[in-house]
């Protein structure tokens, strides 16, 4: 069973995942170690499909197609929008293994090393046609 | 003989010598390290100076001689101990080949390891798929794959599983049960890799009903096996979408596979106790033996169900017995049963309920109560083609 895993941090001044720019060094480089393990981690259980993270969302540029099909870009988001940040697919036995998964990402470490117990979105990936019932 | 019988026969092979040179240094790893290469020999030998003379021998000889190279480039330690396991191995009575790769299979399936794990492990050690092949049939990197099997040894050296076949063939026949549900679900087009899982599972079923022939149930699950897979070809359209069973045309169905399935079924009758996959055949094979859906036994599959549900109850037995009861009594028989089925925590979210629930108010003539549970289904299921195939029936009531 496949599930996306996803990382959202809410783009404004408050948000404590943002405020990674201005954590202490110490603490910047036990999150980024605490993730690079958990990667690590799910490689070597043989749960891991990928895992990426995005750019920061003041990069990001929302696109339509106008006439003829030439985008339209816009950079201009609404306050307080959330994002995705990052995202881990998985490929495990079941829906508990993921939720266990999920909360092991949550718990990355912040400011002092406490547990940012930040929100992770589990959402299951569809698959193939199901069994045929008779 | 031609490359590719020399493959056929190295693959008919290999487990039986994984499963010697494993009994013999109780190393997973090593063993299959050593068997790869003495694979990679004949591979590159026999095709030009012809097959030896008695090959299993062969093969056991030049893989044994692998192993102990390998143990004596070992550090002393490790090889003192890989040594004196060795001799153990050697002393031990010889088991015939049927042995061997009966206990192999036994633990490449064992209960300690998770479902992934012994499916990988199973794929790989006795079905003789490369990582790469597996690694490409689930969908996840060759890395990812590697790992889980890497694990998977690992997990079998630790728990110290035993070197002895056992008369418990459960846990091989779950295995194999899933590595089939895994091809047989896959996705349509453009992932042909998957049904290959389908030939695999069926190919290590009748491997097992052949080393096992005493075993009912390793018989039944494989006529169960030839006939689910006898619809293949009926039950998704070139697009990947699914055709349900009563519009199916089974003109296309493998009437082969369905006479081979049959067969097993009526032999094994007689024989050992009422068994699930027994039961599941059984219902697979009245739908396979009806000519048009009009002409399906329905009253014998609601008695079949009924069975089921007494020796193996599970939730989704328990929906597919009220559709059943549907086609026999009428739809509003199916729907009262389905009212009790509301309150199993299982199934009280279950997409297939909602489904259940639709096809009977369809039929019941409550078109608007339909076209609800249709799309409630629709927004339940993880299975892209069967929510594409719900949404189709919730729109084509709506608009009617």
């Amino acid at each position: 069973m496949k599930f996306i895993l996803m990382m959202n941090m809410k783009d404004d001044e408050q948000s404590r995942t943002k405020g990674i720019t201005t954590w202490p060094p110490e603490d910047i480089k036990a999150h980024i170690g605490f993730m690079i393990g958990l990667n690590k981690q799910l490689r070597e259980s043989g749960e891991l499909v990928s895992a990426e993270g995005l750019a920061w969302p003041s990069e990001a540029k929302t696109v339509r197609a106008g006439a003829g099909g030439t985008p339209i870009t816009d950079g201009v988001f609404p306050e307080s929008k959330e994002f995705l940040i990052g995202y881990w697919l998985i490929d495990v036995d079941g829906p508990e293994r993921a939720y266990a998964i999920a909360a092991q990402a949550s718990a990355a470490p912040g400011p002092g090393g406490a547990p940012l117990n930040m929100p992770i979105e589990v959402r299951q990936i569809m698959s193939g046609p199901p069994p045929e019932f008779l | 003989m031609t490359t590719a019988g020399v493959e056929h026969l190295l693959r008919e092979l290999t487990p039986q010598v994984l499963g010697v040179l494993i009994r013999r240094c109780r190393d997973f790893a090593a063993a299959e390290d050593a068997v790869q290469e003495a694979l990679l020999a004949a591979a590159t030998q026999w095709p030009g100076d012809g097959v030896p003379a008695n090959p299993r021998a062969w093969l056991i000889r030049v893989a044994s001689h692998k192993l102990t190279d390998q143990i004596r480039s070992d550090t002393a330690r490790r090889r003192r101990e890989a040594e004196a396991a060795m001799e153990a191995g050697y002393a031990m009575p010889a088991a015939s080949p049927h042995d061997d790769t009966l206990i192999l299979i036994q633990m490449c399936c064992h209960r300690s390891l998770t479902t992934a794990s012994a499916i990988a492990l199973t794929l790989r050690a006795v079905g003789g798929l490369t990582t790469a092949e597996i690694a490409r049939a689930f969908l996840v990197p060759e890395s990812t794959m590697a790992q889980r099997i890497s694990r998977a040894r690992q997990t079998i050296r630790d728990s110290g599983v035993a070197f002895e076949a056992t008369k418990n063939l459960a846990p091989v026949l779950h295995t194999l049960y899933l590595i089939f549900n895994e091809g047989y679900t896959a996705s349509g087009g453009g992932s042909l890799q998957r049904t290959d899982l389908t030939d695999e599972a069926i190919r290590l079923a009748r491997l097992v009903h052949a080393l096992a022939p005493a075993d009912t149930e390793a018989a039944r699950l494989l006529a169960l096996m030839l006939l689910t897979d006898a619809r293949r070809g009926a039950r998704t359209a070139g697009d990947g979408e699914i055709i349900p069973l009563d519009k199916q045309d089974r003109a296309l169905w493998d009437h082969g596979r369905i006479a081979e399935g049959v067969a097993l079924l009526g032999d094994t009758l007689p024989k050992g106790e009422v068994g699930p996959y027994q039961l599941q055949a059984a219902i697979a094979a009245v739908h396979d033996e009806a000519a048009t859906h009009q002409d399906t036994d329905w009253p014998q599959i609601l008695t079949l169900y009924e069975m089921l549900d007494r020796v193996s109850s599970n939730p989704m037995v328990k929906l597919n017995r009220a559709v059943a009861a549907a086609m026999v009594h009428g739809p509003r028989a199916g729907l009262a049963m389905l009212g009790e089925l509301d309150g199993d925590p299982r199934l009280k979210e279950h997409h297939r309920l909602a489904s259940v629930r639709a096809h009977l108010l369809e039929m019941a003539g409550e078109t608007e109560a339909a076209v609800r549970n249709f799309q409630t289904a629709a927004a339940r299921t993880a299975s892209l083609p069967e929510r594409h195939y719900l949404l189709a029936q919730a729109a084509r009531l709506r608009d009617r």
